[in-house]
C-alpha cells in the first residue's frame, strides 16, 4: 500500500503538471481538490483516465470520483480493492 | 490611416532579453542548430497555480505581452490579436502521440486544451480579463506581420490600443521532421557563423514578442508604424521592384531609409533574396540581421521589429548586427524585410518619434 501512495503522488505530480509540489509535501490524508493540493474539474479528468489505464479502473458515475479523489489514502485503498491490472 | 504608435514592447528569446533599454548589447550568437529559449521569470507574471496548466508557449506569450502592457501602461488592452505559424507544438505533439500510444482511448483533455493555435490569445485574455476583439493569425512566416495589419485596422476603427505579437515554440518531433527536409542545418554546432555556415536550413529556435500600438504617443514611444505589405511569392528580382513600391506608397525612397533590418538566416538556397538586395538597392544603407540572436520560427520577424524598436529609441546600432560599415547619423526611417523559404514576404516600415 505505502508503495502504491508513493506511485500515485509521483504520477499525480506529473501527470498534472504540478513542478513546484514534492512528493513529501502531499501527505496521505491531505485533501487533492479546494483547499489541499487544489486540483481542479480537469485534475479529475485526468485521475479517472489514469485510474482506466494504468489500473484498469473504469468509472461509470464520474461522481464516484469525488469520494475516490478525496485524498491518497483514500484512492490507494479503492485502487487495492478494485484494480484489474 | 491614422496614427500607430508602438508604447510598449516585450520581448522572450533565446537569449536574455527581458530589458528593453540593454536590448541586443548582451546577446550572444547561437551556435546549436536547435536552441530553445531563455526562461524568464514567469513567476513574476503569472500566478503559480496557473502556471502548470500553460504550456510554453503560453507562458512565452504571456510573459511577453505582460511586459509590452506595463511598459504602455495600459491594463486591459481594447483587442488581443496574435500570429502563430505553428501554435502550441508540443502539447500539439503530445496530444497526437497519446492518441498513437493508446490506440485512440484515454485521452486526456489538458494536452488537446493546450494545443491549439489561439490558447496563446486566450490565456492572454483569460489573465488579464479582457473580453474585447482576439483574433489569432496563422499565416507562415506572415503571421506576425498579418496580425500587425489587422492592429492597424483596429486602430482606424476608432480603439485606442491593440496588443499585437507573435509567438511559436519548438516541437522536438516536428524539428526531427524539419531536420528530414533540411529545414533545420545538420550539423548540432556551427563551425562558421550563421551566414558563413553555407548549408541549406537555418537554425531553429522559439520565442514571443508582443507591442502595444496605440493612437497616441507616450512618453515611452520606441517608434512610429507607418505601413506593413506582405506578398505569398516573389522572385528574386521582384523583391527591388517590391520594396521600392513599398516606399514610394508611403513617399519615401531608399535614400531616407537610415536602417534596414534583414531575415538573413543562413540558408544557403534562399539567403539570397536579401543578398540581391544587400548588393543592389541597399548597397548605401545601413544593414543589419539578427536571426544568428534569435533563431529561426515562424513569427522570428517580430524578433526583428523588437530589434528595430531598441535602435530606434537608442538611435544606436550595435555593431553585433551590423552587416555593413555604413553608421547611420540618426536613425529616423527603417524598414525590415522578411521571408522563409522564398515565400511569405514582408516589409515592415517603422520611423522614429
Amino acid at each position: 500500500m505505502e508503495d502504491l501512495k508513493l506511485e500515485l503522488k509521483n504520477n499525480i505530480i506529473e501527470l498534472l503538471n504540478l513542478e513546484d509540489v514534492n512528493v513529501d509535501e502531499i501527505k496521505d490524508d491531505d485533501s487533492l481538490f479546494g483547499d489541499g493540493l487544489g486540483l481542479d474539474s480537469i485534475d479529475a479528468l485526468e485521475l479517472i483516465v489514469m485510474l482506466d489505464k494504468d489500473y484498469g479502473i473504469r468509472l461509470t458515475d464520474p461522481k464516484e470520483g469525488k469520494k475516490i479523489f478525496e485524498s491518497i489514502e483514500i484512492m490507494a485503498a479503492y485502487i487495492t480493492e478494485h484494480r484489474t491490472k | 490611416m491614422g496614427n500607430y504608435y508602438i508604447n510598449g514592447i516585450g520581448c522572450v528569446s533565446a537569449q536574455d532579453s527581458s530589458d528593453n533599454e540593454l536590448g541586443l548589447q548582451n546577446f550572444v550568437a547561437l551556435t546549436e542548430n536547435v536552441a530553445p529559449l531563455q526562461k524568464p521569470d514567469y513567476k513574476k507574471y503569472i500566478k503559480p497555480t496557473m502556471i502548470r496548466r500553460m504550456s510554453v508557449g503560453v507562458k512565452m506569450g504571456v510573459v511577453a505581452s505582460s511586459m509590452a502592457l506595463q511598459e504602455a501602461n495600459v491594463e486591459v488592452p481594447e483587442a488581443i490579436i496574435t500570429g502563430s505559424g505553428m501554435g502550441c507544438l508540443r502539447d500539439s505533439e503530445k496530444f497526437l502521440k497519446n492518441i498513437i500510444d493508446n490506440e485512440e482511448q484515454f485521452l486526456t483533455p489538458t494536452a488537446f486544451i493546450q494545443s491549439t493555435h489561439n490558447t496563446v490569445g486566450g490565456q492572454i485574455a483569460l489573465g488579464l480579463a479582457c473580453k474585447a476583439y482576439n483574433v489569432t493569425y496563422v499565416h507562415d512566416a506572415t503571421s506576425f506581420e498579418t496580425s500587425l495589419i489587422d492592429g492597424m485596422m483596429i486602430l482606424d476603427e476608432g480603439e485606442q490600443n491593440v496588443l499585437v505579437g507573435g509567438v511559436d515554440e519548438i516541437g522536438n518531433h516536428t524539428t526531427e521532421l524539419h531536420k528530414l527536409i533540411d529545414r533545420v542545418k545538420k550539423e548540432e554546432t556551427l563551425k562558421n557563423s550563421l551566414l558563413n555556415s553555407k548549408t541549406k536550413g537555418s537554425i531553429y529556435s522559439e520565442g514571443s514578442q508582443f507591442f502595444v500600438l496605440e493612437d497616441k504617443k507616450k512618453g515611452n514611444c520606441y517608434a512610429q508604424l507607418l505601413d506593413v505589405t506582405i506578398y505569398n511569392k516573389l522572385s528574386k528580382n521582384e523583391v527591388t521592384q517590391k520594396l521600392e513600391a513599398f516606399l514610394m506608397d508611403n513617399n519615401l525612397t531608399i535614400s531616407d531609409i537610415d536602417v534596414v533590418v534583414l531575415g538573413l538566416n543562413g540558408e544557403v538556397d534562399y539567403d539570397a533574396y536579401y543578398t540581391t538586395l544587400q548588393n543592389t538597392l541597399l548597397v548605401n544603407t545601413t544593414q543589419v540581421y539578427y536571426k544568428h540572436f534569435s533563431g529561426e520560427y515562424n513569427t522570428a520577424s517580430a524578433f526583428g521589429m523588437w530589434t528595430a524598436c531598441t535602435l530606434l529609441k537608442s538611435q544606436k546600432v550595435p555593431g553585433n548586427i551590423q552587416l555593413n560599415d555604413i553608421q547611420p547619423t540618426s536613425i529616423k526611417n527603417v524598414v525590415l524585410y522578411n521571408q522563409y523559404r522564398g515565400e511569405n514576404h514582408s516589409f515592415v516600415l517603422l520611423k522614429s518619434c
